[in-house]
């Protein structure tokens, strides 16, 4: 099962539709509860990383019966030391990615906790690539 | 509670609280989900910061916030979390509304601060997170 999502760079309303999206596609799926939370908050923050970071960004979900595979791919300045930026506290965010309650140098190590596999690469001047793979564990789904 | 003693007369992990009782406590009001005032949370967590919303592993889990805007809901629907708390009466969209609504998320508004409504919710032994 194959989704494809654009994100438009600075739409912060939007920020979240796709994750939600994912998060219903899921459930539908009878994916584990606690499976689908750590799929989607790691979405979630990586999807916020676009609209706040990027200028455009797209993220295409593979589901199969045993995990979920999420690949995000950005146009933007990239993050030029992902060491440093995986490192809790330390952010580039705007005032304005701030107030929506993000930008507090959470987000990357988030997204490692809730991900069974997480790559991160990334180009300065280009943009970043994220990788997330969950795993269904004992409960395959059916994709009939 | 126990008023003669001062002590908590239950273990707190045995401690539940209907919505209903949590929006009497704060002189709330239900902006959405007046029908699941019958629900009950466990624990509470105060914060505006959505990431460390997302952190929190507890269910039946109470959100109590003063960051009014589409993100606090977007959070609280990733998150499982079943309802929020608006401190100091702020104006919630209409774009927010409709999100709780499609997420069955019920949303309360309290005229006090943050402070006051943590502070009432753990006096009446609600159990934080942490």
């Amino acid at each position: 099962m194959f989704f494809e999502y654009s994100i438009e760079g600075g739409n912060f309303a939007q920020a979240g539709s796709t994750s939600s999206q994912v998060k219903k596609n899921l459930k539908q799926l009878n994916v584990d509860g606690s499976v689908i939370k750590r799929t989607v908050v790691a979405l979630y923050e990586a999807e916020v990383n676009i609209v706040a970071h990027a200028f455009r960004g797209t993220i295409i979900v593979e589901i199969m019966e045993d995990k979920i595979h999420i690949l995000l791919n950005d146009e933007g300045p990239g993050i030029p030391d992902i060491g440093k930026a995986m490192e809790i506290g330390f952010s580039t965010a705007s005032p304005e990615v701030r107030e929506m309650g993000f930008g507090a140098g959470m987000g990357l190590s988030n997204m490692k906790n809730n991900s069974d596999e997480l790559h991160i690469s990334s180009k300065v001047g280009q943009g970043t690539r994220v990788e997330i793979t969950n795993y269904f564990q004992a409960k395959p789904v059916s994709l009939q | 509670m126990c008023y003669l003693c001062s002590e908590i007369s239950v273990k707190p992990e045995d401690f539940i609280m209907k919505i209903k009782e949590v929006v009497s406590l704060i002189d709330g009001a239900f902006i959405t989900g007046k029908h699941r005032g019958e629900q009950s949370v466990e624990v509470a967590f105060a914060s505006d910061l959505m990431s460390d919303v997302l952190t929190i592993k507890s269910e039946n889990l109470l959100l109590l916030t003063g960051l009014v805007n589409v993100q606090a809901i977007r959070t609280a629907e990733m998150s499982d979390i079943c309802c929020v708390v608006f401190a100091r009466n702020k104006n919630v969209s209409e774009e927010m509304v409709r999100l709780a609504e499609e997420n069955d998320i019920t949303v309360i508004t309290s005229p006090y601060s943050l402070f006051r409504i943590s502070g009432l919710l753990y006096q009446a032994g609600l159990a934080p997170v942490y």
